[in-house]
């Protein structure tokens, strides 16, 4: 054991030069005047006139996560369960669209929301009514689950189809119904697929900042959105911008204590949950 | 301070290759006395990204003709933000000789003793530069820089459906019978320059009334504006998903020259005019050199040559004289002299203004001020929550035992 530990030594360089000395910058930042450089609370405290874009992008966040769940979960399920030799193509094609540049993939979403965009002159061809769609937080929801459902199909997908089917099969034959097998068996089995799937999903929607700009048409502004501005606005307000992070950052820190909670059950008996 | 460099890149070529500028072999320049300065230097220029002429489609690489021309060489690098700019020189981590800031960030650097004060005997180039680009308000002795391009901050308008006449004011995009049609800048300096335009009041003010009523001016837009954008405004106006939208001239001059129903004004209310301007940080260690290098490029050749490849206007009538008549009698490249009177540069505003200006403005798109109580609440329900699901499992695991 001792003598394998050098081989970590490569990584943890890495790990103190570009992880724990930018978030001690990022702290160290977040408590001193910009100006002076001398300890305040100030940045924290003003945070709280951008509560408002706080509570949206945990909303939108929280809203993403729950439809990706929705969404990916029987699809997960599904693809576990057909032919080996299916399943993966299937998985490539879910992950065709992540091959393809993020910001161009939004970009995408514009042109096809938009009020002249292509899903509305199909309407308007067809003879159905125009759908105003961009420039809304439903389209900025959109992209997020757009741009995250492979996050969370994905790691779904790996836990379902780890599940042994003989389990299935003596749940079956000690007289449960398939709802009942579900719930008690591939349900709980599955949680530690959906925790790294609600974080992968969540963490990244409550901190994006340019599908709120290219499909909320900047008036959906969220914590991202916020953090760019304070860099790159015109106040140029790094010790505002860190505070802001560093309040992200504990906001994620909890919830992922909280998901954590669930994630060591699996072992335990069935229904953790429930 | 310019969003959309790239799209000087994509315009440029456009003129270069619409106008077929003709290109000027280095022979045909005379070569400039260029005195006290050792030609065995290397200086370090730091600008804007394709924002000088580099020798691709045909124009001129205007830094290999100035080691020709004086066998100093240029190590040459580029940055995206005025802002990631300052950051790097204030932190200390470059040895710059010659910048090209916007003008807010030379009135800030100056009023942070950044600037070096330039030598302008070793500057003759200087007398071509237009009067009224002189002692300029971010540099009012003008001691510390010499504008190198400048634009100005008017309205693109479909003109399908809006009339010229209505885009003589800022107050078509306050016009309810557009709503839904109308871009804003979304960036807190622009929207608010424009608002105080409207308001008849300076944008570089420090007075906190009258950038509160200019907040309240813009919360009534809100309900109108069917997007805050910068980039994006190219494909909004050009596919009529937008009918209105301002932005900055030479950026978006490619705009009107490949639309026909898409045409520039600028408002009589007056606006913002922009100028990036050519200075020397106080810690350069080749100062003659570098005065050498500004002095070069204020040859109305060079100048000439920079402003055909990168769009911009110049600020020197001999280099304009060079130009296409068909670029100099565009009001959307350089507007009328009476345009120009009415206009003001953006100067750098205090900390606490810009501080005011930038939480206004995450007001008027988040629809008011936030409550500190609203935040302390998340947290404490995001902590609640998790105390409550640690409790409920150990409770849980106590009775399981």
């Amino acid at each position: 054991m001792t003598r394998n530990k050098w081989i970590s030594g490569p990584y943890l360089v890495w790990m103190v030069l570009f992880i724990v000395v930018p978030m001690g910058m990022v702290v160290w930042f977040a408590f001193t005047d910009n100006v002076t450089g001398v300890f305040t609370l100030d940045n924290i405290l003003r945070i709280g006139n951008y509560s408002n874009v706080f509570v949206r992008s945990i909303w939108l966040g929280a809203l993403a996560t729950l439809i990706c769940l929705l969404i990916g979960y029987p699809l997960a399920y599904i693809i576990s369960r057909v032919d080996e030799k299916y399943q993966n193509v299937i998985v490539l094609l879910i992950m065709l669209p992540m091959w393809m540049n993020f910001l161009l993939r939004t970009y995408a979403w514009m042109s096809l929301l938009e009020d002249n965009g292509i899903i509305n002159n199909l309407l308007a061809a067809i003879g159905l009514p125009r759908i105003h769609m961009i420039n809304t937080s439903g389209a900025v929801v959109l992209g997020m689950v757009y741009n995250y459902l492979p996050y969370m199909v994905l790691p779904l997908y790996s836990v379902l189809t780890k599940i042994d089917g003989s389990v299935i099969e003596a749940a079956q034959d000690l007289g449960a119904n398939r709802f009942q097998v579900f719930r008690r068996v591939i349900f709980p089995m599955s949680m530690p697929g959906i925790i790294s799937g609600i974080t992968m999903v969540f963490v990244p929607s409550v901190s994006t900042f340019i599908i709120s700009k290219m499909l909320g048409g900047g008036g959906n502004m969220l914590i991202g959105d916020l953090i760019e501005m304070e860099f790159l606005g015109n106040s140029y307000n790094p010790n505002l911008g860190s505070a802001i992070s560093l309040v992200l950052m504990v906001l994620i820190l909890i919830s992922m204590g909280i998901m954590n909670q669930f994630s060591d059950g699996e072992d335990a008996t069935g229904g953790v949950l429930l | 301070m310019r969003a959309a460099r790239f799209w000087g890149l994509v315009l440029s070529a456009g003129c270069l290759m619409g106008l077929c500028a003709p290109s000027f072999s280095a022979a045909q320049i005379s070569s400039d006395p260029v005195a006290s300065t050792r030609s065995d230097v290397t200086i370090n220029v730091y600008n804007w990204g394709e924002y000088i002429s580099n020798g691709t489609e045909g124009s001129m690489d205007v830094n290999a003709e100035f080691t020709a021309r004086t066998g100093i060489q240029v190590n040459y690098t580029t940055y995206d933000t005025n802002e990631s700019m300052y950051a790097k020189l204030a932190s200390g981590g470059g040895d710059y000789d010659v910048i090209i800031p916007s003008d807010y960030m030379v009135s800030r650097m100056i009023q942070e003793d950044m600037l070096a004060e330039l030598d302008f005997a070793n500057i003759p180039n200087f007398q071509y530069i237009d009067g009224d680009f002189k002692n300029p308000d971010y540099d009012p002795d003008n001691k510390y820089s010499v504008p190198y391009t400048w634009g100005v901050v008017g309205l693109f308008y479909n003109t399908d459906y809006v009339t010229a006449e209505e885009a003589q004011s800022w107050s078509l995009l306050w016009d309810e019978k557009y709503a839904g049609k109308i871009l804003m800048f979304d960036n807190s300096r622009d929207s608010f320059g424009i608002a105080m335009k409207l308001l008849g009041y300076s944008f570089n003010t420090e007075d906190e009334q009258q950038w509160r009523e200019a907040a309240d001016l813009l919360v009534q837009q809100v309900p109108l504006v069917q997007s805050y954008a910068m980039d994006q405004i190219f494909q909004k106006m050009e596919s009529g998903e937008a009918w209105i939208a301002p932005y900055y001239s030479g950026d978006a001059a490619i705009l009107v020259e490949e639309n026909d129903n898409i045409a520039f004004s600028v408002p009589e209310e007056g606006t913002n005019y922009f100028v990036d301007a050519i200075c020397i940080p106080k810690t350069s260690t080749h100062k003659a050199e570098a005065e050498a290098y500004i002095n070069f490029l204020c040859d109305p050749e060079i100048s000439y040559e920079n402003c055909s490849y990168i769009g911009y206007s110049t600020p020197e009538t001999a280099a304009k004289e060079m130009m296409d008549p068909e670029i100099t009698e565009n009001e959307m490249y350089y507007p009328s002299e009476e345009t120009i009177a009415n206009t003001e540069v953006f100067i750098h505003l205090s900390d606490t203004t810009n501080q005011l200006l930038d939480s206004l403005w995450a007001e008027v798109k988040m629809g008011g001020p936030g409550q500190v109580g609203e935040l302390i609440a998340i947290l404490v329900l995001f902590l609640g929550l998790y105390i409550g699901v640690v409790v409920y499992k150990r409770r849980k695991r106590a009775r399981e035992q």
